[in-house]
């Protein structure tokens, strides 16, 4: 949708909005929260997937402290001792791989998040469906054609690639690092990105890799075919006079193929270009056999790797901020999957399920979401971690509070409502979370509870729902699906006998308004 | 079409030979399926699997002997397939009926445009039905020299003619050289195209004389000195060769001139006895003698044939090396066409694929046909008329607004890329119609060219499928290239292919040979089938997005 133009012939002064609010004071709920609805197109925020390719082994990425002895026993082999586990600020019960020193300083600045255990259902260990699941935001059983950015960009810049480029979009919509362009880009109407190589003269524009021209009648031909689809490349002056805008970058380090291509990342988002999503990627994680060095679990494959993501992370982010970008910038790296509990006997370990999620930049909150997994019970060599977060509430909630769209839309995104996760600063899109207004549009008594539940909320009128997620985000009950004629107060009672003992999310959706609810059922259900 | 080539381009363009010296003797050397490749692409429209694969079974000359064997022609007849959207044939020709023989040619223009494309249709039909052979090509090649645009004659010209034209040039096509000029100087369609009907005695008018010379023997080459006067005198000679009112070739001699006509030197002063009454219709045979007994002749048309066939550039060394003995012997030859393509794609020269090889931009037909029978895109049934002219339709449109449309050749040259230098075929290519091409291929890899519920698209599992080893990823992205690639990629390159499209990034071949494997096992699971397909449908999409893709 064009959200700025919906505001400029919807809203074009103040005086409307109360009554395009049936009835709720605009000084009640205060002058941020109409800013929320400024929406995506209008935002100037960018963000980075860093895909590790092969299966990052998120153990000894995220390393147990609280449970400590329970994560030594199941993988003796390549676990991390203790003392060399790097500690975060504020949070006692993980830490970093000690080759994360960078990541670790970030976090201690309050500059990177984690979210422990990110999967999603029924986990499938194929690398080719994993990562088709994770760049599509498919269920496991699902097909998708059309990756979970590619469906955000076309739906916020409708129409494209007609009538692109434009003064309001000159440049790519996404960019690819590299000369391949990821499926995470495929939008109903095609690719919404364009391939960029890291290349710091830039001058291999089109679209793809490009072998030197032999001396030759074939070079002859070929150097002509090349200029000429140069030529039909319209982003690739945008692209050039970006990059030549900025020539003085911060120290990257030598010999790490990921901070080559944040390298370029920082250059062109320093340059100026308004593009929206950068997408990088490193390999090697498919650690089957010698992930560790013999007798020193500290040193080996996975520690070189997570040196290297660690040291790029760090480099580009100290340059962003040299190049006064930083304000504009999240990051996030994902992999496949995760690997299994037990390590196996080559010092590796095999495809696993859930993995932690980094997500990095000046308005993300520190903090680890969830707990360290529980690796007491009887653990398995089949046996992987199971989900805390579904990714997909991961891409929701960058949708919502980095890329500031509407809830509506962000369903027309990801196809359902998934768990909002609060890891980014509720001012990168100057929302004031009704919430922290003391502003409750939705409220349960009693709470805990053990049968049944009163729910209580408040509608503006239209469209309203109500959905119970556990923290799975699987969807339990949707309470409330049905269109108000006015705005109102309303109360209906939610019944869960059936329901296992723990935390529910209750989330409200009115229009662009929306409100999670936590609610803690104290019994198991029989 | 816009013709762009920046100017710094052209400053850059390397101007020094890279000729290096091979020649017209036979080669001897390997015959493997980058040879195979080389000259299949160069013959026909494209180069399948099947092909490759029958050719290589053959030695390198059993494999250009049966490519220049002619084919039987086409014994069906373009149908009537305009009778639609409330038109009908104001003739009485019903739908799906032919049109050819039924009795009145030319009611109207809108009649006649409508059985062009019909014949437009059914052309591009034989073109992409094509057998093991280069006849249809060389038909292609033909009709190109002898260029003609029939809707530039709607009004003077019907279809039928058309329809006789294209048979005149396939059935010469693989045979004498003279012979074809004779037929062609007498085709109706030509006489009326290049006034050959109303060039009388009283009235002569040059343009077939011209042209005969210029564009269809002579040349304007640097060794062809005919004069003003030779275009005069040729003319005057073909006074009397006209059409009568039911379309069909007479000669009138009482139209026909019968002085006698003098030439230049560069003919050696020949004088062509003027002959009256039935016999003066003969003097065209002395002319032709004479046309072609001049060296310019056989060099003209050799330059042609290498430019179409080899690469556009003729510089003195591949003058002296291949076309001035070429030409030789296609003159001793008594200009026999099969003997002069023969000598040439069997030659030390053509196999160097260091020069020769990937240097031609393929033509708009080249690259919509062989796409289509390369990737094997299924075509509607055969018996299902209405299906079929409609995908022969959709072929011959794509090609026409990549700027080559049969039948539409604009200029009489032919069209500009194979005549206009110093670029020629570079012409093909410019920001649009690269973006058009791209466009195309993007098209045909993902949901299909579709129109009146046809629906042609490439199916990667079954071109995939009919390689050597589809289920080794190294294997299969070089077999892939094998087909569909003259230019060679590094192994850098394909490496990244592989890893960055086959693999997802993965660095152990394992994966892909399972994901193959789970696909054959079990066909029908939806899953197994589009983590194989995506992954595909990525591979030749990138592959035919990248100019080298271009390059026949």
């Amino acid at each position: 949708m064009e959200r700025r133009k919906f505001l400029k012939n919807l809203l074009p002064a103040s005086a409307i909005f109360p009554s395009l609010l049936n009835g709720f004071t605009v000084k009640a709920y205060g002058a941020g929260f109409f800013e929320a609805l400024t929406g995506a197109a209008d935002n100037d925020h960018v963000l980075v997937l860093i895909q590790l390719s092969g299966g990052n082994d998120g153990l000894n990425t995220l390393v147990p402290i609280s449970n400590y002895g329970d994560y030594n026993n199941v993988r003796t082999n390549i676990a991390i001792p203790q003392d060399k586990i790097l500690r975060l600020d504020n949070y006692e019960k993980a830490g970093l791989h000690p080759s994360m020193t960078g990541m670790q300083k970030l976090y201690n600045e309050e500059k990177l998040g984690v979210l422990t255990s990110v999967g999603y259902p029924s986990p499938n260990q194929s690398h080719f469906r994993s990562t088709d699941i994770w760049l599509t935001g498919a269920d496991e059983n699902q097909y998708l054609n059309t990756g979970w950015t590619g469906r955000f960009l076309a739906n916020t810049y409708s129409n494209y690639p007609i009538g692109y480029p434009n003064a309001e979009m000159p440049d790519p919509l996404a960019i690819q690092i590299g000369s391949v362009l990821s499926p995470v880009f495929m939008g109903p109407g095609g690719f919404t990105a364009m391939a960029v190589p890291t290349d710091t003269d830039f001058y291999n524009l089109i679209n793809g890799i490009a072998d030197p021209a032999p001396d030759s009648p074939m070079g002859t031909e070929l150097t002509y075919l090349r200029a000429i689809a140069r030529q039909t490349n319209k982003y690739a002056d945008a692209i050039i006079n970006a990059a030549k805008k900025v020539t003085n970058q911060s120290t990257y380090p030598a010999n790490n193929y990921l901070a080559a291509q944040l390298k370029t990342v920082a250059r062109l988002i320093g340059g100026g270009l308004k593009t929206r999503v950068y997408m990088v990627s490193m390999g090697g994680f498919d650690t089957h056999g010698g992930q560790v060095q013999a007798g020193n679990t500290i040193a080996g494959n996975h520690a070189g790797l997570l040196k290297q993501l660690s040291d790029a992370i760090t480099a580009f982010q100290t340059d962003l901020a040299g190049l006064g970008a930083s304000k504009r910038v999240m990051g996030m790296t994902f992999s496949e999957f995760g690997r299994r509990i037990k390590s196996n006997g080559s010092a590796g370990t095999d495809h696993g399920a859930a993995q932690p999620v980094f997500v990095f930049g000046d308005y993300i909150k520190q903090g680890v979401l969830g707990n360290p997994p529980d690796l007491s019970s009887q653990i398995g060599v089949e046996d992987s971690l199971p989900m805390q977060y579904d990714f997909r509430s991961v891409y929701s909630s960058i949708l919502r509070d980095w890329f500031c769209v509407d809830p509506n839309d962000i369903t027309t995104m990801l196809f359902k409502n998934y768990q909002y996760l609060p890891f980014i600063q509720g001012t990168a899109c100057k929302v004031i979370n009704p919430d922290v207004l003391g502003f409750n549009l939705i409220t349960n008594y009693p709470n805990p509870f053990d049968q049944s539940t009163t729910i209580t909320f408040k509608t503006n009128g239209g469209h309203t729902l109500i959905q119970i997620f556990d923290t799975a985000g699987r969807l339990i009950a949707v309470p409330i699906d049905k269109n108000y004629d006015g705005p109102g107060e309303y109360t209906i009672t939610f019944y869960a006998g059936q329901l296992a003992g723990g935390v529910y999310y209750g989330r409200l959706q009115n229009g662009s308004t929306q409100q999670v609810r936590t609610m803690l059922k104290i019994r198991s259900g029989h | 079409m816009e013709k762009i080539v920046s100017t710094s381009l052209e400053n850059s363009r390397v101007k020094k030979s890279f000729f290096d010296g091979n020649g017209l003797n036979e080669y001897t050397g390997s015959w493997d399926t980058t040879d195979v490749v080389h000259l299949l692409k160069r013959t026909m429209f494209g180069a399948t699997i099947d092909n490759v694969n029958y050719f290589k079974s053959l030695t390198m000359s059993q494999a250009v002997d049966e490519l220049l064997t002619p084919t039987p022609a086409p014994t069906s007849l373009p149908l009537n397939n305009y009778s639609s959207d409330g038109y009908t044939d104001p003739t009485g020709v019903a739908a799906w009926d032919t049109w050819i023989n039924t009795g009145i040619d030319y009611p109207d223009d809108e009649m006649n445009q409508k059985r062009v494309n019909s014949m437009q249709c059914w052309w591009t039909g034989q073109l992409v039905n094509q057998q093991r052979s280069i006849h249809e090509k060389m038909t292609i090649f033909w009709h190109n020299h002898f260029g003609v645009d029939a809707g530039q004659h709607l009004a003077d010209i019907p279809a039928k003619l058309w329809f006789d034209h294209y048979h005149t040039l396939r059935a010469n096509a693989l045979g004498n050289l003279k012979q074809l000029v004779k037929a062609i100087t007498l085709n109706p369609a030509m006489l009326i195209y290049l006034n050959g009907n109303t060039n009388k005695k009283t009235a002569p008018n040059e343009n077939y004389g011209r042209e005969l010379q210029e564009l269809y023997t002579i040349g304007k080459g640097s060794g062809s000195h005919y004069t003003e006067d030779d275009v005069r005198s040729a003319a005057i000679v073909l006074t009397g060769h006209a059409v009568d009112t039911n379309f069909a070739y007479y000669f009138d001699a009482g139209g026909h001139e019968d002085k006698n006509k003098s030439f230049s030197n560069f003919y050696g002063g020949t004088m062509i006895t003027g002959r009256s009454g039935a016999a003066g219709a003969n003097e065209l045979d002395d002319l032709i003698t004479m046309l072609f007994a001049t060296t310019e002749c056989a060099k003209f048309i050799c330059r042609k044939i290498y430019s179409f066939f080899v690469y556009y550039k003729i510089d003195d060394s591949i003058e002296n090396t291949i076309i001035t003995p070429l030409a030789q012997v296609f003159r001793d030859s008594g200009y026999d066409i099969p003997t002069v393509l023969s000598v040439l794609f069997k030659s030390e020269h053509f196999y160097n694929l260091a020069y020769s090889s990937a240097c031609i931009i393929k033509s708009p037909l080249d690259f919509v046909l062989g796409l289509t029978r390369e990737f094997e895109v299924k075509l509607p049934d055969s018996t299902d008329m209405p299906s079929s002219y409609t995908a022969w339709g959709m072929l011959n449109q794509h090609s026409a607004t990549l700027q080559q449309q049969i039948l539409g050749i604009e200029q009489v040259a032919g069209w500009f890329p194979y005549y206009e230098g110093p670029v020629y075929h570079e012409l093909w290519i410019n920001s649009v119609t690269y973006s058009e091409r791209n466009a195309y291929t993007d098209v045909m890899i993902t949901v299909g060219d579709m129109m009146s519920m046809i629906t042609m698209i490439i199916d990667p599992l079954a071109f995939a499928a009919k390689l050597p080893n589809p289920s080794d990823p190294t294997l299969l992205i070089e077999d892939s290239l094998n087909i569909l690639y003259r230019v060679p990629l590094s192994d850098d390159s394909k490496l990244y292919l592989k890893q960055t499209i086959l693999l997802t990034g993965q660095t152990t071949d394992y994966y892909w040979t399972q994901a193959w494997n789970d696909y054959i096992a079990n066909p029908s699971d939806m899953v197994a089938k589009e983590t194989v397909l995506t992954r595909l449908q990525s591979l030749y999409k990138y592959l035919m997005n990248l100019p080298e893709y271009h390059l026949s």
